[in-house]
C-alpha cells in the first residue's frame, strides 16, 4: 500500500478545504480501503467525512425523508420510518453486503462504490475505467455478471449498489456541497453511463461532497428483489426495485429500477410509461418489460440476464399487484 | 460426544497460529507475482524499492541462493528467470514492517519478455498425454473385458459428458511461515501446514540441511483442505528471506495471491458411458477423464478411480489424460479424485436410472458388489446399501414420484436427489511415543496435525482408551517435527495412521508399567510400518449416501438446498461430536461445488481471475439450511486397532451429485457443467 495522509474533517467547509488534488473522501472505507490495498486506488490523502454531523434520518411532514450522508447502512435499514414508508429501500440495503460491512458503510459511500468488474480490480491488467485508454478486456473476457444495457466499447462495467437501485426507483435527490455552493440533483443525474469516459462513474466535480439524500414520499406497496448466486453476501446478477399502485385492475402509478444491468442504477422509464394506465395482468407486465429490454445489448456470456430481467419484473409486479388487490 | 480439547484455547484467542508467534527483531516479507502469463523476467529494477526507508532486501532469481532439488517445481523459488504462469512468485521484498515490504514490492519494476500462454483445457488439446500414474500411485488407465462392444450392445445406455471447473481450497488461515535461523545454523519454522514432518524433510533438502537441523512448529492450523498437505512457496520464501537479512521473517500469502500459488483442483472434462440391461444391471462402464497440470509440476488427479471401486460390471474402462498448460499447479483439494469423479459417475447413474425407469436407489442396490470390481479383492466391509436404505427411511424417499419438473410450491420447483459416496480407508505408517509421568499423567507425542478436524481430541480419546486412563490424565502433543515422524493430515488417513501408532505406543507403555513410575518417567515408542506391511489384502473403503431436496425459482433459476442428509458407513466413529462436524462440513462444500464454486481462467492474460472471497463464492450460512449427517454402525476387524475409517473427506464425495440430481428432479433440466448457476439454468428453462 502506498503511503497516504489521513485527515479528519471537522465541518463540511473544512472537508472541502482539505480536499485537494489527489485527495479522496473517506466514509466507511469498506470499498475504498480494499481498493487501496489492491493498488487500484492510490489517493495521496484521505479526508475522513464519516464523522461529520450527517448521521440523522429526518422524516418530514409530507412523508419524505432526508437521509444524512454518513448514516450507516445498518442504521438506514433498521430505521422504523424507512421500513414503514419506504420498505423497498430497507430491503435493498439489507440485501447488500454483510452485517459487518453494513455497520461501517455509509449512505454516500454506498452510492459512490466502484464496480466489481474483475479487470477493474486487478491493477496488473488493462481497464479503461482504472487506466483510461488501456482497453477493456471484459468485453471479450469474463463478463457474465457485467452490463447488458447502456455500455460502450470502452466499458461494460455495472454499478454494484443495491441501495442505489431502490433510491433510483424512489426518484431520490442527492444534496451536494460543492466549491461553488450547494446544489441538489436527481439520482438519475448522479451516476452516468460510461460512454467514452468510463473513468467517470458520476457527474460529481472535484471536491463535491454528498451531504444528504432526499427521498420523496412513496405511498404505494413496494419491494426490492435481488437475484444472486448464493443466498447472502453476493452482488446482484440482476435486481429490481418496484412500487406499484393499482386501482380497480388498472395501474395508476409505478416505479421501477434495475440493478446489475448497467453502469448506473437503471430507472426503467419505458416500462413505467407503458404500464401507467395499463391493465394489471401478467401479459401487460411482460409487454412493458420487453419495452425496456428493447435497448438491451447482451454480451457473449450474459444474455441470460435478458430473460432474467423480464421474469423478475413480471414476478415482482405480479406480487405487488396481488398485495395491492388483497 | 467429547468437546475439542483445545476448544477453550481457540475461542479465547490463546491458541497461537503461525503468524502470531512473537520473534525478536522480526522482519516481514512481501511477494511479487508475475504479471505476464508466460515468459521470462528480463530485468528487475530494485532501485526505487531499496531506496524506501525500512527495506532490508530484495530477492529474485539473480541474487537468490541456489536451492537443493526437490520434486515439486513450485518450491524452486527464484531459481530461474522463467515465468511459467501468471501470478507465479518472481521476487520478494523484506522490510521492517509489512506495509513497507508491500509498498516496496509495488515499487519493484520488473520487465518481462512475454509469450502467449496456453491456458484452456479442452478434450481435443493436442498436448494431451497419458500420465505414468495418477495421484498418488494409481494406474492412469484400466480396462477389463470389451467395454466398447458391451456398451454398444447394452439395452439401456447413457453417454454423457460433465465438466467441473477449477476450484480453490481457500482455508481461512493463509499459508504462513515465521522463519528463524538460529546461531548454531539450525532453522526454526512456525508454519501453517498439514504435516510438520513433511515440511521438515523438504525444507532440509532445499537448504542443504540435515532434517534434525530443521524444526517445524505447527500446533494449530486454520484449515488446509489439501492445500497445506505439501510445503508451499511461503515456507521457502520465509526461510530464504530470513537467511538473507539475518533476522526472523514472517510471511503470510495474501488471499489474492493464494489463487495462483497455493494449489487448487484441476478443471475436469469427464465422459461417462454406462450400459445396462433392462433391469438396470450394469454391463459396461467407461469413464474417460481430461484434466490439466502445469509446466512446473505434474499433478494428475485420480478422478476416475472411484469408478474402479463402486459398481459391478463385467466390461469396464477408465482413463486419465493430462495436458501441461501455462497455469498454476493444481494439487490436492478436498478429496481429490473422488470429488469430481463421483460427481460425474453419480450424476450419470441418476441419468441411467431415469433411462431405465428404475428408482435411483434401487439401481445402486442392484449394482452393489462384495468384491472391489477391478482388483477382485473382497471389501473389508461395504455398507453402501445400508446407508442408502437408512437414508431413504430418514429422508422420506418412499413414494417419491420420479417425474421431473412437476412439483411446484408457488413459483418454486421442488425436487429430491440421491447419490452415493465412497472414500478409501488409507492407513499410512507412523511413529509415536507414550510417556508415563511421575505425577500419574501420560504424555503422547506424534508430529500429527490438527487442521481444525478435531484430530487432537480423537487422538486423546484413542490414547486414553489404550492406556485405560481418564481423558484428563492424558495429554496429546502434536504439530511439532521434533515429535515422532507422522504422515500428513490428508487422504482422510490421520486418525487411522496416527491413531494406530498412538495405540501401539500406549500398549507398549502399559507393558512397562508395574506400579510406581520413576522420577524421570517411563517412555515407550512405536513404529507401525511393519504392521501395515503385514496387513491382509482387502479393499478398504468407506461408503455413504447423500440426499438433497432443492427448490429452484422458476423465474430466476436460483437454487437453494432446503435440506440435506448424509448417511455414512466409516467404521467406528471415534468422537461423534467432531465427526458430525466433519461430515456436514464436507456436505456444505458439496453445496458450494454444486451451486457456486468456480475459478475462472483469464483466457487472454492467463491466471485465475478470482482473487478474493467476494469473487470466489463458498456457501454462506444462509445457503446451509437443514443439514444433517448420521452413520450406520459398522464393525470391521480388518482396519486398525480402533476399527475406524477416515471421515475427513467422504462428506463431500457425492454431495454435489445429490444436489445436481435434485435440481434435475425439480426442473427437468440436466446441467452437466458445474456450478449450476442461474445463468446455466435459465439457458434451458
Amino acid at each position: 500500500m502506498r503511503p497516504f495522509a489521513y485527515e479528519r474533517a471537522t465541518s463540511v467547509q473544512d472537508a472541502l478545504e482539505r480536499h485537494s488534488d489527489g485527495a479522496v473522501y473517506l466514509g466507511g472505507g469498506t470499498n475504498l480501503v480494499d481498493l487501496m490495498r489492491l493498488g487500484v486506488e492510490e489517493p495521496a490523502r484521505l479526508v475522513d467525512v464519516a464523522h461529520l454531523p450527517h448521521d440523522q434520518i429526518e422524516l418530514r411532514p409530507d412523508g419524505s425523508l432526508v437521509i444524512g450522508a454518513a448514516v450507516s447502512n445498518s442504521a438506514l435499514a433498521a430505521d422504523r420510518t424507512v421500513r414503514e414508508g419506504h420498505p423497498m429501500l430497507a430491503q435493498a440495503v439489507l440485501a447488500g453486503a454483510s452485517g459487518q460491512v453494513r455497520n461501517l458503510a455509509t449512505v454516500a459511500g454506498n452510492l459512490l462504490q466502484r464496480t466489481r468488474c474483475p479487470y477493474f480490480q486487478d491493477a496488473s491488467k488493462p481497464c479503461n475505467k482504472r487506466d483510461p485508454g488501456s482497453g477493456c478486456p471484459a468485453r471479450e473476457g469474463e463478463h457474465h455478471n457485467l452490463a447488458i444495457m447502456g455500455h460502450s466499447p470502452e466499458c461494460v462495467a455495472t454499478h454494484p449498489s443495491d441501495m442505489a437501485v431502490a433510491l433510483a426507483a424512489l426518484g431520490a435527490s442527492i444534496r451536494i456541497q460543492g466549491r461553488a455552493g450547494e446544489r441538489t440533483i436527481p439520482i438519475d443525474e448522479l451516476h452516468r453511463l460510461p460512454e467514452n469516459e468510463p473513468e467517470r462513474d458520476t457527474t460529481l466535480e472535484p471536491g463535491d461532497l454528498i451531504t444528504a439524500v432526499e427521498v420523496p414520499p412513496l405511498g404505494m406497496p413496494s419491494r426490492y428483489r435481488k437475484v444472486r448466486e448464493r443466498a447472502s453476501f453476493a452482488f446482484a446478477l440482476v435486481s429490481v426495485a418496484a412500487a406499484l399502485d393499482v386501482d380497480d385492475g388498472v395501474v395508476r402509478d409505478v416505479r421501477l429500477a434495475l440493478g446489475g444491468v448497467a453502469h448506473k442504477p437503471w430507472r426503467a422509464w419505458h416500462t413505467e410509461d407503458a404500464l401507467r394506465g395499463a391493465e394489471m395482468t401478467g401479459e401487460s407486465f411482460q409487454r412493458a418489460a420487453e419495452v425496456e429490454l428493447g435497448v438491451a445489448e447482451p454480451l457473449r456470456d450474459n444474455a441470460y440476464k435478458v430473460p432474467l430481467v423480464r421474469n423478475l419484473i413480471v414476478r415482482t409486479l405480479t406480487e405487488l399487484a396481488e398485495r395491492g388487490a388483497s | 460426544m467429547t468437546d475439542r480439547v483445545e476448544g477453550r484455547e481457540k475461542v479465547t484467542g490463546q491458541a497461537k497460529y503461525a503468524f502470531e508467534y512473537p520473534a525478536e527483531d522480526v522482519a516481514y516479507a512481501a511477494a511479487v507475482q508475475a504479471s505476464v502469463g508466460k515468459g521470462e523476467v528480463a530485468a528487475v529494477d530494485t532501485e526505487a524499492a531499496l531506496r524506501l526507508p525500512g527495506v532490508l532486501a530484495v530477492l529474485f532469481w539473480e541474487n537468490a541462493p541456489k536451492l537443493g532439488e526437490v520434486s515439486d517445481g513450485e518450491l524452486a523459488l527464484f531459481q530461474s528467470p522463467k515465468v511459467s504462469y501468471r501470478g507465479q512468485f518472481v521476487a520478494a521484498v523484506v522490510g521492517e514492517t509489512l506495509e513497507t515490504a508491500r509498498e516496496a514490492a509495488r515499487l519493484l519494476h520488473i520487465e518481462y519478455t512475454e509469450e502467449t500462454p496456453d491456458v484452456r483445457l479442452r478434450a481435443d488439446h493436442p498436448g494431451l498425454y497419458k500420465p505414468a500414474k495418477v495421484n498418488p500411485v494409481f494406474p492412469a488407465d484400466t480396462e477389463q473385458g470389451e467395454p466398447e462392444d458391451a456398451f454398444r450392445d447394452s439395452a439401456v445406455r447413457v453417454d454423457v459428458t460433465y465438466t467441473t471447473p477449477a476450484e480453490h481450497n481457500n482455508p481461512m488461515e493463509p499459508h504462513t511461515t515465521l522463519a528463524q535461523w538460529n546461531d548454531d545454523g539450525t532453522l526454526t519454522l512456525y508454519d501453517s501446514n498439514q504435516g510438520a514432518s513433511t515440511v521438515q524433510a523438504t525444507v532440509a533438502k532445499l537448504f542443504g540441511l540435515d532434517p534434525a537441523q530443521v524444526r517445524v512448529v505447527s500446533p494449530h492450523v486454520g484449515g488446509g483442505f489439501g492445500s497445506k498437505g505439501t510445503p508451499r512457496p511461503n515456507v521457502v520464501l520465509a526461510a530464504m528471506a530470513a537467511r538473507a537479512v539475518g533476522r526472523p521473517v514472517k510471511f503470510a500469502v495474501p488471499r489474492q495471491q493464494m489463487f495462483a500459488t497455493t494449489g487448487y483442483r484441476t478443471p475436469t472434462i469427464q465422459r461417462l458411458r454406462l450400459g445396462a440391461d433392462e433391469d438396470g444391471r450394469l454391463n459396461a462402464i467407461v469413464h474417460e477423464v481430461f484434466e490439466q497440470t502445469s509446466t512446473v509440476r505434474e499433478f494428475a488427479e485420480q478422478t476416475a478411480t472411484p469408478t474402479r471401486v463402486m459398481y459391478q460390471a463385467p466390461h469396464r474402462r477408465t482413463s486419465h489424460r493430462l495436458v501441461r498448460l501455462d497455469v498454476p499447479s493444481p494439487s490436492w483439494m478436498r478429496a481429490p479424485g473422488e470429488t469430481p469423479g463421483m460427481y460425474a459417475l453419480e450424476s450419470a447413474m441418476d441419468e441411467l436410472a431415469i433411462a431405465a425407469g428404475i428408482d435411483p436407489i434401487e439401481l445402486r442396490v442392484r449394482n452393489d458388489t462384495d468384491r472391489e470390481p477391478e482388483s477382485g479383492l473382497p471389501f473389508s466391509s461395504r455398507n453402501l446399501v445400508a446407508c442408502l436404505r437408512e437414508g431413504a427411511d430418514r429422508f422420506g424417499w418412499a413414494g417419491r414420484d420420479p417425474a421431473p419438473g412437476v412439483r411446484r410450491e408457488g413459483r418454486k420447483l421442488i425436487g429430491t436427489g440421491v447419490a452415493a459416496s465412497t472414500y478409501p480407508a488409507y492407513m499410512p505408517p507412523n511413529k509415536a511415543t507414550a510417556r508415563a509421568e511421575p505425577d500419574g499423567t501420560f504424555t503422547v507425542r506424534i508430529a500429527a496435525a490438527d487442521i481444525g478436524t478435531g484430530a487432537r481430541t480423537a487422538l486423546t480419546l484413542i490414547a486414553a482408551e489404550a492406556l485405560k486412563a481418564d481423558l484428563d490424565q492424558v495429554r496429546v502433543e502434536i504439530g511439532d517435527s521434533s515429535f515422532p515422524k507422522a504422515s500428513v493430515a490428508g487422504g482422510s488417513g490421520g486418525t487411522a495412521g496416527w491413531g494406530t501408532a498412538v495405540v501401539r505406543a500406549c500398549e507398549a507403555l502399559r507393558g512397562m508399567l508395574n506400579g510406581s513410575v520413576p522420577p524421570e518417567g517411563l517412555e515407550a515408542s512405536a513404529d507401525t510400518a511393519e504392521e501395515i506391511r503385514a496387513r491382509e489384502k482387502y479393499a478398504r473403503h468407506a461408503f455413504g449416501a447423500q440426499f438433497a431436496e432443492v427448490e429452484v425459482d422458476a423465474d430466476t433459476g436460483e437454487v437453494r438446498v432446503r435440506r440435506m442428509l448424509g448417511v455414512f458407513a466409516a467404521g467406528r466413529i471415534i468422537n461423534p461430536k467432531t465427526a458430525r462436524s466433519q461430515f456436514i462440513g464436507g456436505m456444505t462444500m458439496g453445496i458450494g461445488m454444486a451451486l457456486m464454486e468456480e475459478s475462472v481462467m483469464d483466457a487472454e492474460f492467463g491466471g485465475y481471475l478470482n482473487r478474493d472471497l467476494a469473487q470466489y463464492h463458498v456457501p454462506a450460512c444462509a445457503d446451509v439450511r437443514d443439514i444433517d449427517a448420521t452413520w450406520v454402525e459398522e464393525s470391521d476387524p480388518h482396519l486398525n486397532p480402533m476399527g475406524s475409517k477416515g471421515i475427513g473427506e467422504i462428506g463431500l464425495v457425492g454431495a454435489a451429485a445429490a444436489v445436481g440430481n435434485a435440481v434435475h428432479h425439480a426442473t427437468g433440466v440436466r446441467v452437466r457443467d458445474l456450478p449450476i448457476t442461474p445463468a446455466r439454468l435459465l439457458d434451458d428453462f
